[in-house]
């Protein structure tokens, strides 16, 4: 008897860093729970970068690095955010993140950062960012605030280089700039404009939900 | 006759949704029904076409290099700041326009209730700030461009919205259904608004 309680008393007392639920945080939104193809979050950066991988990788660091920084910040600051203003609060958080961002890039990789123009500013109000922060790290601790960030821009990124790896390959016949499909073989230019990379995120949203067996009443 | 010009260009060559993909979440989550497309879609509007001027004079008037030249001397460039005042001037506009709407028009506020909030993390409306930025406008010209914008915004929301309500009587795919069959019908509108591209006026 005595055993047993000691039992159950001792992972409350403090939880290991990689607990099965800490993992669980940070690897649900990379198939079951991805913010992009389940919960709808983010879509317009994914659509509008993805003509290319190389921006879409950049693209893809950047929000890992905002999402985390301000998850953590939030999370550190959750209990003193008052509730009314956490919207203008939190939104404070993520630009100062993407500023930083956005010096960063223009300092070392100036080029692609003219490519993205105005989509690294449109971190700000990318959903995935404020949804996250709104849905879990106003209400836990910042560790897992952090796996949570991670998790879901991880998942954000996947779908990014994916897209983006089969607009550049059929659109351009390039992989990262470098030529794959021989010259003869004609490209789809429908790839390159925006039409082509909706129907490439509905296929692909077609094949995961055919594997994972999620469904939705629409 | 110019501004004319603007304004179908803002509205179907450029248009936010099917051009830029700006406000896709919303869009997305919306787009259900016809009914509900239409009061986001004014709201999209009205703070549209109140935020890029207001934007528009704080860029021009406090960012801009050397903008404050005649009070502290030249040199002074807080463009860096852009993002940060930006965001601040749509998320207090929306929340004023909120409480305005709550005090004086309660039937209004009920219609649109849910949607006002929504707006500040739409991302067309920043991207329509940063856009204009990018674009030679007086003040009358990007206004007129704020509310091409907009108006873009409702055509498409509200008819993705019709769409959707009539697909719900075709036997799409299980796995296809609701996102994924959405995402392709946006794929193929925005191929029809293609076709506009070659249009100058």
């Amino acid at each position: 008897m005595a055993e047993t309680t000691i039992e159950e008393v001792k992972p409350k007392k403090k939880e290991a860093l990689f607990s099965k639920k800490n993992r669980r945080i940070l690897t649900d939104p990379l198939d079951g729970d991805n913010p992009i193809t389940v919960q709808v979050l983010g879509i317009c950066s994914a659509l509008a970068v993805t003509a290319q991988l190389k921006p879409s990788l950049v693209m893809s660091i950047a929000v890992i690095f905002v999402m985390v920084g301000s998850s953590v910040l939030t999370s550190l600051l959750r209990n003193t955010i008052p509730p009314r203003i956490r919207i203008v609060v939190q939104l404070a958080i993520i630009a100062t993140f993407v500023i930083l961002v956005n010096e960063l890039l223009l300092a070392f990789v100036y080029d692609t950062a003219k490519d993205l123009g105005a989509f690294v500013g449109l971190i700000i109000t990318n959903c995935i960012v404020m949804g996250r922060l709104e849905a879990f790290a106003m209400a836990n601790k910042p560790w897992p605030s952090f796996l949570d960030a991670l998790g879901n821009a991880m998942g954000y990124a996947i779908i990014l280089l994916l897209v983006a790896f089969f607009r550049e390959l059929l659109g351009s016949g390039t992989l990262f700039g470098l030529k794959v499909f021989p010259e003869s073989l004609a490209t789809n230019g429908l790839m390159l404009y925006s039409s082509g990379a909706c129907i490439v995120v509905g296929v692909l949203i077609w094949a995961q939900r055919s594997f994972n067996g999620y469904r939705e009443d629409a | 006759m110019e501004l004319i010009s603007i304004a179908i260009r803002s509205i179907f060559v450029e248009n936010m949704i099917f051009a830029y993909f700006l406000g896709m979440c919303s869009y997305l989550a919306v787009s259900k029904n016809v009914k509900t497309a239409v009061g986001l879609g004014m709201a999209v509007i009205f703070v549209l076409t109140m935020t890029i001027p207001i934007n528009y004079l704080i860029y021009n008037y406090v960012l801009k290099k050397d903008a404050l030249a005649s009070i502290f001397g030249p040199g002074i460039d807080l463009s860096f700041l852009m993002l940060i005042v930006f965001i601040a001037v749509i998320a207090s506009f929306v929340q004023l326009t909120e409480m305005i709407v709550e005090k004086f028009s309660p039937a209004l506020y009920g219609a649109l209730g849910i949607f006002l909030p929504l707006i500040a993390v739409n991302c067309s409306i920043l991207g329509g700030a940063l856009f204009m930025l990018g674009k030679p406008y007086t003040l009358g010209q990007a206004t007129v461009f704020g509310l091409g914008s907009g108006i873009g915004w409702l055509l498409a929301v509200v008819a993705l919205a019709a769409i959707r309500e009539k697909i719900k009587y075709s036997n799409v795919p299980p796995p296809l259904r609701g996102l994924g069959i959405t995402f392709i019908l946006v794929g193929l509108m925005s191929f029809g608004f293609l076709s506009f591209l070659g249009f100058s006026i």
